[in-house]
């Protein structure tokens, strides 16, 4: 029994290998790029000839805004992107789970790590895009300079604790269906499928919580220092 | 007692310790956490959007220490380095 899709290796060739993530990662983003395409070819702001597809997208993206808007007290349209994607691929690859012989890529530590260590990345990024190098580095220094090393050490404690929630939720979920097969085939595994499915979405939206709240911690600061020097 | 059967006993004794008691920390915290969430919205029933939110966020964050006790437990019985070792010791 795997408990990661990283040992099953398609095809291999030298130190090339393409395994099962690779491939089912492939899968999704196909899947996401062609309904986007696919729906976005008539798009019609007219409410009796909009087409279900659109209404399906329209309803994501702006209930995505909407969070964005409500965790971060900022204008949603620069993180829109980066968050609203890794929402959309963690929740499809988890839902797409159903499917008899998929395997979702987020229940390998590889696929997990990635995309923490993209929030890693873009932490800094987005906070020295609004804040300048000075002031971002200044924040690490923020209550005393003596919590330099715990700012530090939380920042990467956080990225691990990310990675590793993500992996154990999606694993834990494949493998308790797997070994409930094995001894309860009845009616059990559906049940437990359903919450897997479950789980999967919540965690897809913890993740892209989580990603907002530590790039609003980085960014959100200045703003609100502009509001009071303006009030007075 | 064979350094091999030593391996694999202490492997599933603690893998089964590990989960067991890294399960009730996250339990018992959950459930405050759930308690003090419904008190705030039967308080305050229109701000019940922002603590469902914040309660899950919460709750995520307190379930990531039993998932570290699963993953450890996890490793030790399907990739545990010490028994892989052992068992290709013994065959070669």
């Amino acid at each position: 029994m795997e408990i990661s899709p990283d040992g099953i290796i398609y095809w291999q060739s030298g130190w090339i290998k393409l395994n099962a993530t690779i491939v089912y990662t492939w899968v999704v983003m196909a899947l996401l790029v062609l309904f986007s395409v696919y729906i976005s070819r008539k798009l019609t702001s007219n409410p009796k000839k909009i087409s279900r597809g659109q209404n399906v997208l329209e309803i994501v993206v702006i209930n995505v805004r909407k969070q964005i808007r409500e965790v971060s007290q900022q204008n949603p349209d620069r993180f829109m992107a980066f968050i609203g994607t890794l929402f959309i691929f963690i929740a499809v690859s988890n839902l797409l789970g159903i499917i008899p012989g998929f395997r979702p890529p987020t229940g390998s530590l590889s696929t997990t790590t990635a995309l923490a260590i993209c929030v890693f990345i873009a932490v800094p990024f987005f906070g020295v895009a609004s804040r300048g190098l000075g002031g971002y580095l200044k924040q690490y220094l923020q209550p005393t300079p003596f919590m330099l090393p715990f700012n530090i050490i939380g920042d990467f404690s956080r990225t691990l604790a990310l990675a590793v929630r993500l992996f154990g939720n999606v694993m834990s979920g494949s493998m308790l269906v797997a070994i409930l097969l094995a001894i309860i085939p009845f009616v059990f595994p559906i049940i437990m499928q359903a919450f897997g499915m479950l789980t999967g979405f919540i965690q897809a939206y913890i993740f892209a919580v989580l990603a907002m709240v530590y790039i609003a911690s980085a960014t959100s600061v200045q703003e609100k220092k502009l509001n009071h020097t303006e009030e007075k | 007692m064979e350094t091999i059967t030593l391996i694999g006993m202490a492997s599933v004794i603690s893998a089964g310790l590990t989960i067991a008691i890294g399960a009730i920390g996250p339990a018992l915290g959950q459930g405050r956490a759930v308690a003090q969430a419904l008190s705030a919205i039967a308080q305050q029933p229109d701000e019940s959007n922002n603590i469902t939110r914040t309660l899950f966020v919460g709750l995520a964050m307190i379930e990531s220490t039993g998932i570290y006790c699963f993953v450890v437990a996890m490793i030790l019985i399907f990739v545990n380095p010490f028994w892989n070792y052992a068992i290709a010791l013994a065959g070669g």
